[in-house]
């Protein structure tokens, strides 16, 4: 097995590579779902809900009937039988949809007009008239009707407790204690939440787009009652995800069963309103926290109470305090999480999901106490820092934050900071520094894939896994080329399609771990196959040698001392065509069934928080600088600084985009993003993206991303953290904490808005 | 989005023929005609596509860009004509160097693609972003469908307006470039059944009183040909200044157009807009009496920028709006002042 962590001399891991697929995007020629091609499409169009709670007394549907061109009109009364219930992004019941006349949130899917035409259906579905039995809804925290739920230790989230943080707390000589709270926020990727389904008698096959190709394909087959091998999904690229295509929706049965009843392909586009109810969003959050220190700044107490938004069936839940506990040296320790169930749909993943909103508040209390203290704050970080995990002792994989402050503080120039609030300043302009750490923990998952080689030297590997928009064929491709000795543009990747070896949904910044590590221990199954028919063959200048001498490099099989038997006459011995294999890579601490558990659309993680061996988390840190001006005090953040340490980085091109575009999300988070909820009527109103802001070309200015070096043979057999949930982490504290550095005024509630500084 | 005929006028005349019919004239207001113009299209058929706006018959004036199509200055002024682009308005050297606050209204409106398509016509009758008005499952939204309420007023209203507004509507105009022409004093040319007009431009819009869904006071059927800017010793000194939420593609939470006529330090003559956060766009009288005769000062800035929100409303989110609006206007004052022309 590859066991020397990552890059190697003379490698490709670790080279800056442009994508594979690159042209082909930006020539047009990447088939999004939606482009796939189809036979006489029919068209879907929703009819969404305009209450959040309440029942469907009836419908009026002749008006729409009579639109030319509609085929059909799905609603309760008609198909509500067909399809068992969806599932939540935590796998345990959600809202439902035609299944009932029950209506749980606002923009609930209702109906599904199908028509010959897009503008047909539309038309027809502007004509619905649903008569609706209207509750009162309740919106989100401190509305009436609420229900709050604590929430318990499961597979998947804990909330850890050490020593007594009350009492430590009430003694401790230097106290903060502060309320927090983060938005409602949506993904709004630039691709629609599409779906085309198409029947080949019992066969379905879904042209979607998704991070989970195989959760997607067991989802609708458990729902529609088929049979796995009668589902496939295809998903070639996805047009953006950040977490919002992570889970399966109810959209997707719904359309395969008007697919069914039209005896036509049927192709779905929702709009971008109603891309915020049909899937998921990150909810609103609150936060308590209380920090208790040392006139030296040692902590003495942390606690960390959470509340989250959710909708009334589903306690889907993100528990960040998973992580905030695991921040810094604190032998007294209290986190607890509550849902709070509310008439609205079921959030779900949106980019580094827990940590996000998490660590905001951690972050902005470790300012807030250095500011009281007197202490820098990054020097208070390395007070804190350590190197094992504070709530149970164990080490981490690798920790490198401290050397991630000091690279990115100089290149920022934090020296150049004074440290009183208000004091710096260029014409109308206050200027502020902040900086937070980021971190994300180290996961990986089970993962499968194919793949073979021929004796010219072309390699192809086949795996189902996911083009998000993070370059994950290149970075196949990249491994495959380095582990084989090929050239990068000798290997052919395919995926994006459930007919392949299964591998876990792409997120929680655990796809480049589980496909990479896969990928090598094929290619290490091939080097294997190769070097023992060279020593077992009677003739040829390894007969009789050590197979594990051998090593694949230049289009070679190369042994001690340099002897090179050419590529193809290594293969040629054993086939004259290719030789493939088909490998199963379950990381270590996972289940030995787990990748047969992969082939039902069963996925299990190693998470970074909660192995056994070691505490796994890449961390990094985050600067930028803002500007206020003194009158009308517009925020601007002109520049930033983020630093990094990950483990191997595979494709240096890629991850740099990663890292900046997860930092300019941190502005944005910060600064723009909101989704404004009317309260009355439990609705979102600002659902388009001229009124949902996110940052334009305009307010992002230099941004500078650093890769701290770091080898970590510990945490998987490539040494790979993922990187793309770590960049937006820490960038929302820093971005508050700057605020106050430049104003004066600290700003717990996010997004930070002129109002709050007039 | 429901089925329209589209229509294609060659001509003034031919436009104004189709535009008449007589179910048109019987319309309520210019907005309500079943019979529109087509110009860029990004407003209407934005709203076409969200059923807001349901015209039977769309009737494209494009080709009317030959003779509605010119930009002239002279020593009496500047003259636009409605099919007039944006962009190219925004980028003509005479508008650039006499009238920047003009330029800079449209420099900061929207995006290039939409200043590209978008003409100055249709600009200046686009139409309220209110969210509760571009939703049709809101039912109460008196500008959409009078009579029926309205859902901004106790709902999420932060964009909305604190100027003008009245108990029927508290609905912003979102356009940068009317509040310009508003500051400045233009005119703008109608041509209808009836004839041609002149209107002052501060009354092309009205108020929202008890019939926001009125909106202007042109005729159902009418057609802008175009906008005339006189000319005087304070355009050259004269600015627009957008504050929003990002540096770019967004409409103005509050904004200033300001032009000076100076003399030494004291105001000969002081032109004020404001936009964002007004039911119309907006010329402040007040304002401007404020700093007539008076040095221009951070006092008097200051002064002025209370007279011009004496009589603001506010509702809910829109609390800090006059506030904002006060400081823009002063910083856009003394941005002018001190301008060097
Ligand atoms: C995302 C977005 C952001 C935007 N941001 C801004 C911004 O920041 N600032 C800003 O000022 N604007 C902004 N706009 C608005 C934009 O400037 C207007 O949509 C545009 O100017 C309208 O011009 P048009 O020619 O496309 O009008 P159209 O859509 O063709 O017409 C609008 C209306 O005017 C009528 N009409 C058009 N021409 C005439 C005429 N000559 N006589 C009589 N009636 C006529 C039409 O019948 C229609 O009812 C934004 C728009 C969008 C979509």
């Amino acid at each position: 097995m590859a066991d020397d962590a990552g890059r190697r001399p003379g490698g490709h891991i670790g080279q800056p590579h442009v994508r594979i697929d690159g042209r082909a995007k930006v020539t047009g020629q990447a088939r999004y779902p939606a482009d796939e091609p189809t036979t006489n499409p029919a068209w879907a169009y929703l009819v969404i809900s305009a209450i959040a709670r309440g029942r469907i007394r009836g419908m009026q549907l002749e008006a729409a009937r009579a639109v030319p061109g509609v085929l059909d009109i799905l609603n309760h009364a008609n198909v509500g039988q067909e399809v068992k219930s969806p599932m939540g992004p935590d796998g345990k019941p959600t809202t439902t949809t035609l299944e009932s006349d029950r209506v749980w949130h606002d923009g609930q899917i209702v109906a599904v007009v199908v028509a010959d035409s897009f503008e047909a259906a539309r038309e027809a579905a502007y004509k619905v008239v649903v008569d609706y039995e209207a509750e009162t809804p309740s919106a989100t925290f401190d509305s009436p009707g609420v229900q709050a739920e604590a929430l318990k230790t499961d597979a998947t989230h804990s909330y850890p407790l050490k020593g007594d943080a009350a009492a430590a707390f009430a003694a401790a000589p230097v106290k903060l204690d502060a309320r927090y709270e983060t938005p409602t926020q949506h993904h709004n990727p630039l691709e629609l939440f599409t779906t085309t389904c198409v029947w080949d008698g019992p066969k379905l096959t879904i042209y979607e787009p998704t991070q989970s190709m195989w959760g997607l394909k067991a989802a609708v087959a458990r729902q529609l009652g088929l049979d796995l091998v009668n589902v496939r999904t295809v998903s070639r690229f996805a047009g953006g995800g950040f977490g919002g295509k992570g889970a399966p929706t109810s959209r997707t049965a719904w359309i395969a069963v008007a697919a069914r009843r039209v005896k036509r392909p049927v192709k779905l586009v929702p709009t971008r309103d109603q891309g915020f109810t049909i899937a998921t969003y990150r909810a609103e959050t609150q936060h308590h926290i209380q920090l208790g220190a040392e006139r030296s700044g040692r902590l003495l107490a942390l606690s960390h109470e959470g509340w989250e938004i959710s909708s009334r069936p589903s306690s889907y839940n993100v528990s960040g305090t998973t992580t905030t506990a695991r921040m810094y040296a604190c032998p007294n320790i209290a986190t607890k999480v509550s849902v709070v169930h509310a008439d609205r749909n079921t959030p779900g993943f949106m980019r580094a999901p827990p940590d996000t909103p998490y660590m905001f508040p951690l972050e902005c209390a470790m300012d807030e106490l250095a500011h009281e203290l007197g202490i820098d704050p990054i020097e208070l970080r390395r007070i804190n820092d350590t190197q094992t995990d504070p709530v149970d002792g164990k080490p981490y994989s690798s920790r490198s934050l401290m050397k991630c402050f000091d690279a990115a503080a100089a290149k920022f120039g934090w020296a150049r900071r004074n440290p009183q609030p208000g004091s710096m300043r260029d014409g109308d302009w206050l200027v502020g520094y902040g900086c937070a750490t980021s971190c994300y923990p180290s996961n990986i998952g089970p993962a499968t894939a194919r793949l073979s080689l021929t004796p010219q030297g072309k390699a192809a590997i086949q795996l189902a896994g996911h083009e998000i928009g993070t370059g994950a064929y290149t970075l196949m491709a990249i491994v495959v080329a380095d582990r084989l000795g090929l050239a990068v543009e000798d290997v052919q990747v395919t995926m994006g399609d459930s007919d392949l070896p299964p591998v876990p949904g792409a997120g929680g910044s655990n796809n480049a771990a589980s496909t990479t590590n896969v990928a090598a221990k094929a290619c290490e199954e091939i080097r294997h196959k190769l070097a023992l028919a060279a020593v077992q063959a009677g003739a040829g200048i390894f007969a009789g040698a050590d197979p594990a001498g051998l090593k694949l490099a230049d289009r070679a099989l190369v042994g001690p001392g340099g002897r090179r038997e050419p590529l193809a006459t290594a293969v040629s011995r054993i086939s004259s065509g290719a030789i493939e294999v088909h490998v199963e890579n379950v990381p270590q601490g996972l289940a030995p069934d787990a990748a047969a558990a992969l082939y039902q659309g069963k996925m299990s993680m190693s998470r970074g928080a909660e192995r056994k061996d070691v505490t796994a988390f890449a961390f990094g840190a985050q600067f930028v600088e803002v500007r206020v001006h003194r009158r009308t005090c517009e925020i601007r953040a002109p520049r930033a600084v983020s630093a990094f340490a990950a483990g191997t980085i595979v494709n240096p091109l890629a991850a740099h985009s990663q890292y900046q575009g997860g930092a300019i999300w941190g502005i944005s988070s910060a600064l723009h993003e909101a989704t404004e909820i009317d309260r009355r009527v439990a609705r979102y109103v600002n659902d388009n993206i001229a009124d949902y802001l996110i940052p334009v070309n305009a307010d992002i200015g230099e941004m500078d991303v650093i890769f701290v070096p770091e080898e970590d043979h510990r945490v998987n057999p490539l040494g790979i953290k993922g990187i793309g949930e770590i960049g937006i982490v820490g960038m929302n504290a820093a971005v508050a904490n700057a605020v106050f550095h430049a104003t004066g005024r600290r700003i717990r509630k996010l997004p930070i808005r002129i109002e709050d500084l007039l | 989005m429901r089925p329209f005929r589209y229509e294609h006028a060659t001509d003034r005349a031919q436009a104004l023929q189709l535009a008449t019919t007589p179910t048109a004239a019987a319309a309520a207001a210019h907005v309500a005609a079943p019979v529109q113009y087509l110009a860029g299209g990004t407003t209407l058929i934005d709203l076409m596509k969200i059923d807001v706006m349901r015209p039977e018959v769309l009737v494209d004036i494009n080709a009317l860009a030959g003779q509605h199509g010119e930009i002239r200055a002279d020593d009496a002024g500047l003259r636009l004509g409605a099919l007039v682009r944006m962009a190219d308005a925004a980028a003509h050297p005479a508008v650039l160097r006499d009238y920047p606050a003009i330029a800079q209204s449209l420099q900061l409106a929207a995006s290039p693609q939409l200043r590209n398509m978008a003409s100055l016509g249709g600009n200046v009758l686009q139409r309220t972003r209110c969210n509760y008005f571009r939703d049709v499952t809101y039912a109460a939204c008196n500008k959409r469908s009078p009579g029926s309420g309205c859902a901004a007023m106790e709902g999420v209203n932060r964009r909305l307006a604190v100027l003008g507004v009245s108990d029927r509507c508290i609905a912003n105009y979102p356009g940068d470039f009317a509040n310009a022409l508003a500051a400045l004093g233009a005119a703008v040319d109608v041509e209808g059944p009836k004839g041609r007009r002149v209107m002052a431009f501060e009354d092309l819009h009205r108020l929202p009183g008890e019939t926001p869904h009125v909106e202007t006071n042109l005729a159902p059927g009418e057609l802008i040909t175009g906008f005339s800017v006189p000319a005087g010793p304070w355009t050259r000194r004269s600015l627009y200044l957008k504050i929003r939420d990002r540096q770019s593609y967004e409409f103005a939470l509050a904004s200033a157009a300001v032009a000076l006529d100076l003399d030494g330090g004291v105001v000969r003559e002081a032109r004020v807009g404001l936009g964002g956060l007004s039911a119309k766009p907006w010329r402040s009288h007040e304002a401007e009496a404020a700093l007539r005769g008076k040095p221009l000062t951070e006092a008097s800035a200051q002064a002025a920028a209370e007279a011009a929100f004496a009589k603001a409303v506010v509702h809910g989110e829109t609390r800090f709006k006059p506030e904002l609006g006060r400081r823009t206007l002063v910083r856009a004052l003394l941005q002018c002042a001190a301008m060097e022309i």
